[in-house]
């Protein structure tokens, strides 16, 4: 029974994680808050992910011991970390900057446009400038 | 001190610190193949030193060395040399982004090393030009 | 009325629990994530590219059309951010 707690509290962990940012990004009506709370969804998302690379004993997966004597060391599958899932997480990251720019950018160009940044104010303001 | 510009303590350690930053910059990026590191995380360290030079000294200083017409070129010329060393595999007879056909010792090693140059340049000029973006809006 | 939106969460969060438990422990070595192509690259990774660090082999060589597609997007990400705020107009004290 505690193998199975600790086997699998990381999840629970990371779900927590985002539904935080699930209820950010629909319960709150300010847009800066909706922002945050899509940032904070993307980034427990890349954790999970990067978390099911791991194994028991495993290192880091740069090879080791190979500038030592220039010829090539033994390397085992069951020795280093999986590094696929690091590997896909990083274009994740990259692309999630991307997605920040691009909304803060939005943000204000509404601001500037209707001077306001709440969801229902912005919502009156649409409807009587029409 | 002119209007937008800090004090004379804060501008000093910054314009001491933001060499170091670019060491340290190019060297995440050159050494990508043996030590954690690589095309990504090198450009986003690049391009916190002018940020940092931005923030601690004004924004005129930081306009002066890296100007916005530099940026949008280096933007494209990332791209441009990613792509440059597919197709050049492409036309010595291999696949594209096939890197065993370059005529260079250890051919695989250097064409990674190129595309690495590529990532890290765009990377750099993306943060570079969407921070400068933000901040000069009114 | 209020609360509904807390409601909907919390059923998430347990829907998506209870579908976790599921999944391999984590720290398993024969998860099916690091079975099928992933020793290929870990074993055979130095000999056929003489690079060490396996996570840049496998980003820069045998998977480098997908990191072509990346940086791509990281630089319609900047252009997106300058035609919405770049506007050109004539009151702006910028020289480029």
């Amino acid at each position: 029974m505690l193998e199975f707690v600790i086997g699998h509290f990381n999840n629970v962990t990371y779900i927590i994680l985002m539904m935080i940012g699930f209820h950010a990004m629909t319960g709150k009506t300010n847009l800066v808050k909706k922002v945050v709370g899509m940032n904070i969804f993307q980034w427990s998302i890349i954790l999970f992910i990067v978390s099911l690379a791991a194994k028991r004993g495993g290192t880091i997966p740069i090879v080791l011991g190979s500038h030592d004597h220039g010829g090539s060391p033994v390397i085992r599958a069951a020795q280093y970390v999986n590094p696929l899932p690091h590997v896909l997480m990083l274009t994740a990251i990259v692309v999630g900057l991307a997605t920040t720019g691009v909304a803060l950018s939005l943000l204000l160009r509404i601001y500037k446009r209707y001077g306001t940044l709440e969801e229902d104010e912005l919502f009156e303001k649409i409807e009587t400038s029409e | 001190m002119r209007g937008g510009q800090e004090s004379i303590v804060i501008r000093t350690i910054c314009r001491l610190a933001v060499p170091f930053v670019q060491i340290f910059g190019l060297y995440v990026i050159m050494h990508g193949h043996s030590s954690p590191g690589g095309g990504f995380q090198g450009g986003v360290i690049l391009a916190a030193s002018f940020m940092l030079l931005a923030i601690g000294d004004s924004l005129e200083e930081a306009r002066r060395r890296f100007s916005t017409k530099a940026v949008t070129v280096l933007l494209s010329a990332g791209v441009l040399i990613y792509a440059s060393i597919g197709v050049v595999c492409l036309v010595l007879g291999a696949n594209f982004l096939d890197y065993g056909i370059l005529p260079v010792p250890e051919p695989r090693n250097i064409g990674m090393l190129g595309i690495e140059i590529g990532v890290g340049a765009t990377v750099m000029a993306a943060t570079v030009s969407i921070f400068n973006d933000l901040i000069t809006f009114e | 009325m209020k609360y509904l939106n807390l409601v909907v969460t919390g059923l998430t969060g347990l829907l998506l629990i209870l579908g976790s438990l599921g999944m391999p422990e984590t720290g398993d070595p024969q998860s099916p994530a690091s079975l099928h192509v992933s020793p290929r690259y870990i074993e055979q990774g130095l000999e056929e590219t003489i690079v060490p660090n396996m996570v840049t082999a496998v980003l820069a060589d045998y998977r480098s059309f997908d990191t072509l597609g990346e940086a791509t997007v990281i630089f319609t990400g900047a252009l997106t951010v300058l035609l919405i705020l770049r506007t050109g107009r004539k009151d702006e004290a910028e020289d480029s």
